[in-house]
């Protein structure tokens, strides 16, 4: 039951956009039609799944304070937290580059589809945060650092592809000539945000 | 090649060349660090300490990374003075590093320093890509200042955590815009500052 409720925490509430502006360069920058921004998604929530539990592994095993503990008991003292930053970029910028090559090797069509997002996922705040928030968060288990990573990438995925459709549909409408294109996207991302604060205190 | 000038590359990314509100990078920390003016500004500083080194160690080596690892390359420098910032905050301003949370860490994500590297450093000298820096570093932030003003004044009343709404004010009815501390609004009022600068600077309107 936990797990369930972190994940639809993570989707709607903790929503990475719209309660913590995690991605957005990304999110505004390909938001502009549905069918890339189905790919950029989909391609968040597999990077998040991969790259979350792997970090979650690097916290709990080397980088906490005495998580070096299993190499004997000299080890115990050791707290290497302050080089989790480095570690963390390092784990997403590798996982990303192996994510493309086995895609590419295996899957062609999907390669083609996600194309030139791929790399820029390496840079996507939403990652990065994902794995930030898993170390703030102190997960009790691998499962729940999964379930969450799951959760963050579905909601990071329905948050983009809503505001692609609402793009589309803008690009008919008479917006104010100073609001054109980003402008008017901020404003209608702080109203989906609004409405997206409706899920707040919903508990399962 | 027409060499901008220097003083144009501190001038510009205040204005016709932001890099919030016209380049449209490092969205993301510059609307959660803004509900109170302290963090925003610890963080204004953070994000140009980082853009200006940054751009001034990959332009001193830019001559030696190879094209193909240069994001990882670019990824360990930013993350290296991240993580120096980080433990000087940790250090100095324990309460302020809480309040900031997993966003300090972000800078290493954070699209103005990795454009700014692969937009500029790597093309250029050390000195000019130092000035490029720091002038992105202020335009961004001008943006969080300007954001973080409003938030605090209209949602709590006060600035700095000084209450600038007099009691009186409070007697007569006025209440604090509980509102403007949603992360909503900090998305409203970027897009309230977008319109108001593209309405004054007409070139910078979408077509």
């Amino acid at each position: 039951m936990d797990a369930l409720n972190l994940f639809i925490k993570s989707i709607f509430i903790d929503n990475m956009i719209f309660a913590s502006f995690l991605g957005m360069c990304s999110y505004l920058a390909v938001s502009k039609t549905v069918k890339t921004s189905v790919g950029l998604g989909a391609a968040v929530i597999f990077v998040l799944l991969v790259t979350v539990p792997v970090n979650y592994l690097l916290e709990n095993f080397i980088l906490k304070p005495g998580a070096l503990s299993w190499l004997g008991d000299g080890y115990k003292d050791v707290d290497l937290s302050f080089l989790s930053f480095i570690m963390f970029i390092a784990v997403i910028a590798a996982i990303v580059q192996l994510v493309e090559m086995i895609v590419e090797k295996f899957a062609p069509a999907l390669y083609g589809q996600l194309g030139i997002f791929l790399p820029l996922i390496a840079v996507n705040c939403a990652i990065m945060g994902a794995s930030l928030f898993m170390q703030q968060k102190n997960f009790p288990s691998i499962g729940t650092a999964t379930v969450y990573a799951l959760g963050a990438g579905i909601g990071w995925f329905i948050a983009i592809v809503l505001m692609a459709a609402i793009r589309e549909k803008i690009s008919y409408s008479n917006v104010p000539a100073p609001l054109k294109g980003v402008g008017i996207a901020f404003i209608v991302c702080g109203l989906m945000a609004i409405a997206f604060m409706s899920f707040m205190g919903i508990k399962l | 090649m027409a060499q901008t000038k220097n003083s144009e590359l501190l001038k510009n990314p205040l204005n016709l060349n932001n890099p919030i509100t016209v380049q449209v990078l490092g969205i993301c920390s510059a609307l959660a660090v803004t509900v109170k003016l302290e963090p925003a500004i610890v963080m204004a500083i953070s994000v140009t300490v980082v853009t200006a080194l940054a751009n001034l160690i990959i332009s001193l080596i830019r001559n030696t990374i190879p094209s193909r690892i240069r994001i990882i390359v670019q990824l360990v420098v930013v993350s290296f003075l991240v993580i120096l910032v980080d433990q000087v905050l940790k250090a100095f301003m324990y309460e302020l590093d809480k309040a900031l949370s997993v966003y300090v860490g972000l800078i290493i994500t954070n699209c103005i320093v990795m454009g700014r590297l692969e937009a500029f450093a790597l093309g250029n000298k050390p000195l000019p890509a130092l000035l490029d820096g720091i002038g992105n570093g202020f335009g961004y932030g001008a943006i969080l200042v300007i954001v973080a003003f409003v938030r605090e004044l209209f949602g709590s009343g006060t600035l700095f955590g000084v209450q600038v709404i007099p009691d009186a004010c409070y007697e007569l009815g006025y209440s604090n815009c509980g509102f403007m501390l949603n992360p909503p609004m900090a998305l409203i009022l970027i897009g309230i500052v977008i319109w108001i600068q593209r309405a004054k600077v007409k070139e910078l309107q979408e077509k």
